[in-house]
């Protein structure tokens, strides 16, 4: 099935895949071929798209909405990195921050924002670890 | 141009109209920067607009007999109209502010239903003020690389106008960056959504998760929201690429202006040189006499 993976700032896939899996805000969630017709939220989370003939690709994504149509899949993320991009010095920095501000009594903190912050952080080390897990020598 | 003849008068316009190929120069070299960065954040912002478009175009298209409709998608009888008119700030663009200006005008004229405008830029709200249009808000000040966060209040308004059932339909005019050379006036329409043409079998329905009003709630602000924030992309790329043109023209038209002043004091110059060696020739020939 023909997936496309867009973003405001560009395109960032656009392919046939085999299957997905994506984190739904009810559950994660599978897509094969001629699934039917389906429209959901996404939560931060690990998409992992099957390729043929490829290795996995794992994506962190941090929101966004899930179409399926027709064997057409379209993911309109609000950001999204591969796994092999995401910079877990960083990630771990910005997880650290965010735990900080929540538990900070500062009066200007957005918790909200905080608390979105720290799950995307967490996402992007588990995704990391994950890769790092499976052996990959490339990381 | 024939009535300067004194050398001086014509240095000192020479020297005027180099000072202004100067300014615009530097004009065209500023647009010309700032046009690279809003042209690429345009070009690359259109995948999710479209997709999203396509995506909502389904949603609308799906038969809603079983749950409430969002009021987002309802089509309403058309008594007025909302159009979100997104323009420069700033003139010395060349053509494209009355080019956005004339095709809003166009669409009032032809337009059965009043039309309110929310006017984003302030040369699209001069126009408004100045041919006695219904201007219902006004944003400026977007700058060359506006955040999503400043289109918000515009989207809310959108939302809120439709829904409060103030406008029935809302649309966004803006100009589409084809190519430097080229900005169109374009105008498409925001709410209600229009559906996508589905073959019966796609009419199947969807399944939402969460449930369809508490997706559609989440998916239309946003949709809304984004279809604006890319309006103005597309609006300063233009923008920028209009004035990168005006500014080459005008330093153009400076240059050939100095050469041709240049030619004529030369002649002038010349000319009195001539005179003077006339005078020393005759002189010199009278006394020898």
């Amino acid at each position: 099935m023909q997936l496309d993976i867009v973003t405001a700032e560009g395109s960032v896939y656009s392919g046939e895949v085999n299957a997905i899996s994506a984190p739904g805000v009810e559950g994660e969630l599978g897509v094969l071929s001629r699934h039917a017709p389906l429209l959901t939220v996404l939560q931060p989370g690990e998409l992992r798209l099957r390729i043929a003939d490829q290795e996995d690709l794992c994506l962190a994504v941090s929101g966004g909405f899930l179409e399926v149509m027709s064997n057409d899949v379209t993911v309109l993320a609000d950001t999204i990195e591969r796994s092999d991009e995401i910079d877990e010095q960083r990630a771990e920095e910005a997880l650290k921050r965010a735990e900080e501000r929540i538990s900070g009594t500062d009066e200007g903190v957005d918790l909200q924002r905080a608390v979105a912050s720290m799950k995307r952080s967490k996402i992007r080390i588990d995704l990391v670890r994950k890769r790092r897990h499976r052996g990959d020598p490339s990381s | 141009m024939a009535t300067i003849t004194n050398v001086r008068t014509l240095r000192r316009r020479i020297r005027s109209v180099q000072n202004t190929a100067k300014i615009t120069k530097a004009m065209q070299m500023i647009a010309a920067s700032k046009m690279r960065r809003a042209q690429q954040l345009s070009v690359s912002g259109r995948p999710y607009s479209e997709k999203m478009q396509a995506v909502l175009a389904n949603v609308a298209a799906q038969s809603t007999d079983t749950e409430e409709t969002n009021p987002l998608l309802t089509k309403r009888e058309v008594k007025r109209i909302e159009v979100i008119h997104v323009t420069p700030d700033r003139g010395l663009c060349g053509g494209l502010p009355s080019n956005l200006n004339r095709s809003l005008g166009q669409f009032i004229l032809d337009s059965s239903a009043s039309v309110s405008v929310v006017g984003v830029g302030k040369k699209g709200r001069d126009f408004v003020a100045r041919t006695g249009n219904d201007l219902r808000a006004f944003f400026s000040d977007m700058g060359d690389r506006p955040s999503l966060e400043s289109v918000l209040p515009i989207s809310h308004i959108a939302i809120e106008d439709y829904a409060s059932g103030f406008a029935d339909e809302v649309h966004v005019a803006y100009g589409y960056f084809v190519s430097t050379a080229i900005q169109r006036p374009v105008m498409h329409k925001l709410l209600p959504v229009e559906p996508a043409e589905l073959e019966p079998g796609q009419k199947a329905g969807y399944i939402y998760e969460p449930r369809s009003a508490d997706l559609l709630s989440e998916l239309l602000p946003r949709f809304v929201e984004m279809q604006i924030y890319h309006a103005i992309l597309e609006s300063v790329a233009s923008e920028q690429s209009a004035r990168m043109v005006a500014m080459q023209n005008a330093t153009d038209s400076a240059n050939e202006m100095i050469d041709a002043l240049t030619l004529m004091l030369n002649k002038v110059r010349q000319e009195s040189i001539t005179k003077e060696l006339l005078d020393i020739v005759g002189g010199v020939a009278a006394l020898e006499g």
